[in-house]
């Protein structure tokens, strides 16, 4: 037995699309184009993201859902097209998101039945789901068909369902997507608690704080590519030499966001809705003091809290994807 | 592991308003069709054949969209994935589903038979009473893993619809479920001989009529058991198929 529970080299995929009858047009889209990176037993692993980057593409790969177009991947030593039963029994799958579930059956009869699918052997069974239950915080809930739950409820029953069989290595594609703070938080918790008891954990999302506080390393992916893999401390690194000033606005036009990009010495500016105004965060080259000029290129614009600050792992990020 | 899954699955296609409706509903259509059908023609006696024939015809069509629309249903439940994860053969995952929509099928002929009764009186004396509840028992099982083969092809296809729709009434017709097999053109004659279908609903009019119940049963269930081995080499191609085109999961 190696010390890696991932092993991925050189993952391609292609989606191939048609359209039209009588004369079919045919597109391909690189969704994945050359990925590798190993994951070491026990380890808690982010791929972090922006949407479309390949994520999703990457994890439906490495556990036997989708067949890569090149490259290999192995998962506990057992390679994913050849010998995709073996990596089907060591493995768990749990996505963010409503579906996946029996909505008019009752949690314990989706976890009944997901146990018999994934060979839980029958005697387990009622001591793994209550094990399972109580993980989750489902315990006494158990009943109620799934149709009622809340999303943080059916989030947690999709971790239960992909924890039912022990798996040695847990796939989490987005688990906290639509969750609210709270909710998020608990999940955080017990994927923790998991990564602590010595489940390799693969997770992808694209909240920055997520990935930072859970995940031993990071893999930045972008365009189908590894940016950047490392641990959150070393991908801050990637922000080194800049600075970041943020401004609270009300109302930015495009052009003015285009006149601020072309200051000198302007790294990454960008744009973010908070409530109902705007949150311009503009990253320049630590040695600019670029305040003045950005003010000045937002005069006539109403402005809220003006402030300066140090890089983190969100600017690094945007730093890695925008490189 | 199929029985569990058939019975979990039976369930949440019961609790489905969609399908609860339509139980109630087509039956009645059913029965009405059955009883005015053969009043009009000259063998009123064989109401209760035409009643149990419509009553199959609900189980065919229960397989057939539920096979098809339960493939489709994972799809969009977001469970096809799931179930496909699953460290087994894809024949131990799809069998149960399409066999809960036999089951829930059963409906159709029980509450065909009933509103027959209620309605238009037509009398419950079956000839062979014992060999009818082995039989129709039987030619529902038939019909879920025939039901398996039309699953392996609904797989790849997120569209099954279309070939969902163009599959019912000709099986109806050509397995001879309301209109007698002898009155079809001479070229249906070969289709209809493959189909379990076909055996099926002669084994269960043979057992309202009498005759040779377990001949008629036990090619049905040969044939089916055919398309069980058919659909499970189907389903391990299409599975892996579906896994390079990405159609497991909607885009």
């Amino acid at each position: 037995m190696t010390g890696t529970a991932i092993e991925a080299d050189d993952l391609r995929r292609t989606y191939r699309t048609r359209t039209g009858w009588l004369r079919p047009r045919r597109t391909e889209i690189p969704a994945v184009r050359g990925v590798s990176f190993t994951v070491r037993r026990g380890e808690l692993f982010g791929l972090l993201g922006p949407n479309g980057a390949g994520k999703t593409t990457v994890i439906k790969m490495l556990n036997t859902l989708l067949i890569p177009t090149a490259g290999t991947a192995r998962v506990c030593g057992f390679d994913v097209v050849a010998a995709t039963r073996e990596v089907r029994k060591r493995i768990g799958y749990v996505f963010g998101g409503d579906r996946g579930l029996y909505e008019r059956l009752s949690a314990l009869d989706n976890l009944r039945y997901f146990a018999e699918l994934y060979g839980v052997p029958a005697r387990q069974q009622r001591g793994r789901i209550s094990e399972v239950l109580d993980l989750v915080g489902l315990a006494g809930r158990e009943r109620e068909r799934v149709e009622g739950y809340s999303r943080g409820m059916r989030q947690r029953l999709h971790i239960a369902r992909g924890l039912l069989h022990s798996p040695q290595v847990l796939f989490l594609d987005e688990p906290s997507i639509g969750v609210d703070p709270v909710a998020a938080r608990e999940l955080r918790r017990t994927v923790a608690n998991l990564a602590a008891t010595g489940t390799t954990v693969l997770l992808t999302t694209h909240y920055m704080a997520e990935a930072e506080e859970l995940c031993d390393r990071i893999a930045v992916i972008a365009g189908g590519r590894i940016r950047a893999l490392g641990t959150a401390d070393e991908l801050k690194h990637h922000a080194d030499g800049r600075r970041v000033l943020e401004v609270e606005a009300y109302g930015v036009p495009d052009d003015r966001l285009t006149a601020i990009r072309a200051l000198p010495g302007v790294r990454e500016a960008s744009l973010e809705t908070v409530g109902t105004g705007h949150l311009l965060r503009v990253q320049s080259d630590a040695n600019s003091d670029l305040q003045h000029h950005v003010l000045g290129a937002l005069s006539g614009i109403r402005l809220g809290r003006v402030s300066t600050r140090q890089p983190t792992l969100e600017d690094a990020y945007v730093a890695i994807v925008n490189s | 592991m199929i029985a569990v899954g058939a019975l979990l699955h039976t369930k949440h296609l019961s609790r489905s308003v969609f399908e609860i409706t339509i139980a109630l509903v087509v039956p009645v259509v059913q029965a009405s069709l059955a009883v005015y059908l053969f009043r009009a023609g000259t063998e009123p006696h064989r109401m209760l054949e035409a009643a149990v024939g419509a009553g199959l015809m609900g189980v065919w069509s229960s397989v057939l969209f539920g096979s098809g629309g339960a493939i489709q249903n994972q799809r969009w439940q977001g469970t096809l994935e799931m179930l496909m994860l699953a460290p087994r053969p894809a024949v131990l995952v799809i069998l149960p589903i399409t066999l809960a929509t036999g089951l829930t099928g059963t409906y159709a002929v029980a509450a065909t038979l009933l509103w027959g009764w209620l309605l238009y009186g037509i009398p419950l004396d079956f000839a062979r009473p014992l060999a009818f509840a082995v039989a129709v028992p039987g030619c529902i099982l038939a019909l879920g893993m025939f039901g398996l083969l039309l699953a392996a092809t609904f797989v790849l296809m997120r569209n099954a619809n279309a070939l969902t729709n163009t599959l019912e009434y000709p099986i109806w017709l050509v397995s001879g479920m309301l209109v007698p097999i002898s009155v079809l053109p001479g070229w249906t004659g070969p289709i209809a001989a493959v189909l379990p279908t076909t055996w099926g609903a002669r084994a269960v009019r043979q057992a309202v009529t009498g005759g040779a119940v377990w001949p008629s049963l036990g090619i049905c269930l040969a044939v089916s058991v055919l398309c069980l081995g058919l659909g499970t080499l189907a389903l391990t191609y299409v599975e892996r198929r579906a896994r390079a085109a990405a159609t497991l999961a909607l885009a």
